[in-house]
């Protein structure tokens, strides 16, 4: 009798001993889910923050020029009339400028690691590529300015204005005179910087590429021009055009790299050569020195355009990879 | 020309091209590194490290600029690592199929390659412009925003890399959900997260735009975390920009210390991850 009241009296506090144990854990558990979803929405919050604040803030401008904003070339902060026009046409033609240059370079990258490389130096090359993407874009800024773009105005561009001066379109895509700095030199740049992402993505979609596919090319006796030209690129169609947009994305939008070689000068030219400016160029030169809400406001607004534009850029890029990936699983 | 030759010719050609873009591509890579190396040593010296960025005409170092730039991605490192790892953890551990862990993820993506200026922007407003002034703080929370979607998404990765068998042992003999994670998940998936972090460093420590604006600049040393603060790419960026001879000089070795941190911080990251691959 005593025995059991012994035990009883042992068992009973470990007994909720355990059960306080289990509460605290099962709490645990619970704080730490509530915690990691929290810190999900937050990265939702913050994207709904940045668009949310970019909008609020370039309502005056919007309100002072209307539409008209999109379309107007004039850019006066004394009389505090602007208009977005030369800097989207600067974004769009040095980005475009890139891509004509790093698409094709960087599918031929691709090519060769993919299936001329020898398997030695496969590893060290796609790394060599790869630091290129790591290098800061201030790098590639002040690089640009002290070493190409003299390069650029000594030998390149005057061999392109007396070479193209008696064709009819390209005399006006390459006239005046070689500054170096320009639109031509800022999409040169922008290549170079977004090489190593068009070069690597479109490696890792051509790994994708089942082996039988490409080895009954080679059975029926195709080149390897021929088999990358009729299997693997057809193949892998949506995931390199995928990582052409998301390189576009980033050419959209860079900054610095393009900051030190444009020449910001806010107007249209048909000319390559003509220093010209992009929004996230004017953004960084002018922004610490706007005085005034409309000029602010304009500046800002000019950013939520950017973020528009490589935002449906972006998630069409990233809408095409998902593709590609759920066609692989 | 038989077709059989011509079809060899066109091969020939397109596979030499494919040889051509490889070489143009590393060229890039080796001519900015010479460049980095040839403009940058000259001025490299110990005052370097010791001295304020100095007035034009005058000597000086880029001490100020250092420290900045090392308080200012320490704590926007401090702040984005829990807050990207904690929502990796969500993507991988507790909601893989949720529609809160794909509209994640596709934002997630979405920052990843934003233009930073935006951010720059984005805190700007939020911050700077409520205080009044521009400050260190703001430009660390600028930071920190760049560091979340690159943390996020290789704790995302990583966290998948560890195979679900661990997680069914662990949870076999009794282990709770955030034991499973914190001690098997988290453990088992350790070289990757480092890695993610590395990455994170070494994306924000080049980073000029989202400084431009927050941050600032500061020609004198600043301890106070509420005052302008300088940082080395906002002051190569200036200095780049001058017409002085000494600040030209100073920015290409600012150039030249930002380059060699980044690449030796992005090596590591690699060096770490394909041991982990080879385990």
């Amino acid at each position: 009798m005593s025995d059991v009241a012994l035990e009883s009296a042992v068992a009973r506090p470990a007994v909720t001993d355990r059960a306080k144990a289990l509460a605290g854990i099962a709490l645990l558990d619970r704080i730490f889910f509530q915690v990691t979803r929290a810190a999900a929405v937050i990265v939702l919050v913050i994207l709904g923050g940045v668009i949310l604040s970019l909008v609020l803030g370039s309502l005056p401008a919007l309100q002072a020029f209307g539409p008209g904003f999109l379309i107007s070339q004039s850019w006066n902060p004394v009389t505090e009339k602007f208009g977005a026009l030369p800097a989207i046409y600067g974004t769009l033609v040095t980005s475009g400028v890139a891509m004509l240059i790093a698409v094709p370079v960087g599918l031929g990258i691709a090519t060769f690691l993919t299936e001329l490389c020898p398997h030695r130096l496969r590893r060290p090359i796609g790394i060599a590529i790869e630091l290129l993407a790591g290098i800061p874009s201030i790098i590639y800024g002040i690089w640009g300015l002290f070493v190409f773009a003299p390069f650029v105005q000594t030998y390149v561009q005057p061999g392109l204005i007396s070479l193209f001066s008696d064709v009819p379109v390209l005399s006006s895509l390459f006239a005046g005179p070689p500054y170096g700095i320009g639109m031509l030199t800022a999409g040169f740049i922008l290549a170079i910087m977004v090489l190593p992402f068009i070069a690597s993505i479109s490696r890792d979609v051509f790994e994708t590429v089942p082996p039988v596919l490409k080895e009954a090319a080679a059975g029926i006796g195709c080149t390897t021009w021929e088999m990358m030209r009729y299997v693997v690129i057809p193949y892998t169609r949506v995931g390199v055009i995928g990582g052409v947009m998301l390189a576009l994305g980033r050419a959209l939008g860079e900054t610095m790299a393009v900051t030190f070689v444009i020449g910001n000068a806010h107007k249209v030219s048909p000319s390559l050569l003509a220093p010209g400016t992009t929004i996230s160029a004017t953004i960084a030169n002018e922004f610490t020195e706007a005085v005034g809400d409309v000029y602010t406001s304009s500046l800002i607004a000019l950013g939520l355009i950017l973020f528009l534009l490589t935002f449906v850029v972006l998630a069409i890029a990233r809408y095409m990879l998902m593709r590609l990936e759920r066609k692989a699983a | 020309m038989s077709l059989y030759a011509t079809r060899r010719k066109r091969n020939s050609l397109a596979t030499s091209l494919a040889w051509a873009a490889a070489l143009f591509g590393i060229a890039w890579l080796f001519l900015i590194l010479a460049s980095l190396l040839y403009e940058g040593l000259r001025g490299l010296s110990l005052a370097v490290f010791t001295e304020m960025t100095p007035p034009p005409g005058s000597k000086g170092g880029l001490l100020n600029a250092i420290a900045g730039s090392l308080v200012m991605t320490a704590i926007g490192v401090a702040i984005g690592t829990p807050l990207g790892m904690l929502a990796g953890t969500y993507m991988a551990e507790y909601g893989r199929y949720t529609k809160l862990a794909m509209v994640v993820r596709f934002i997630n993506d979405i920052l990843l390659s934003a233009p930073s200026i935006v951010i720059g922007l984005f805190v700007y407003e939020v911050l700077v412009h409520p205080m009044g002034h521009f400050s260190g703080v703001s430009g660390a929370v600028a930071l920190s925003l760049l560091v979340i979607p690159v943390v996020l998404r290789t704790t995302e990765d990583m966290l998948l890399l560890v195979p679900g068998s661990m997680r069914e042992a662990a949870a076999a003999l009794g282990a709770p959900r955030s034991h499973v994670v914190a001690h098997v998940a988290y453990r088992a998936a350790k070289a990757g997260l480092v890695t993610g972090v590395l990455l994170a460093v070494a994306r924000v420590s080049g980073e000029t735009a989202p400084l431009l604006f927050t941050a600032l600049n500061n020609q004198f040393w600043s301890s106070d975390l509420l005052a302008p603060m300088a940082s080395l790419p906002v002051v190569i960026f200036q200095f780049a920009l001058s017409p002085y001879k000494d600040w030209q000089q100073l920015a290409w070795t600012g150039a030249l210390l930002i380059t060699a941190a980044v690449l030796a911080l992005s090596i590591t990251a690699r060096a770490l991850s394909a041991g982990r691959r080879k385990s």
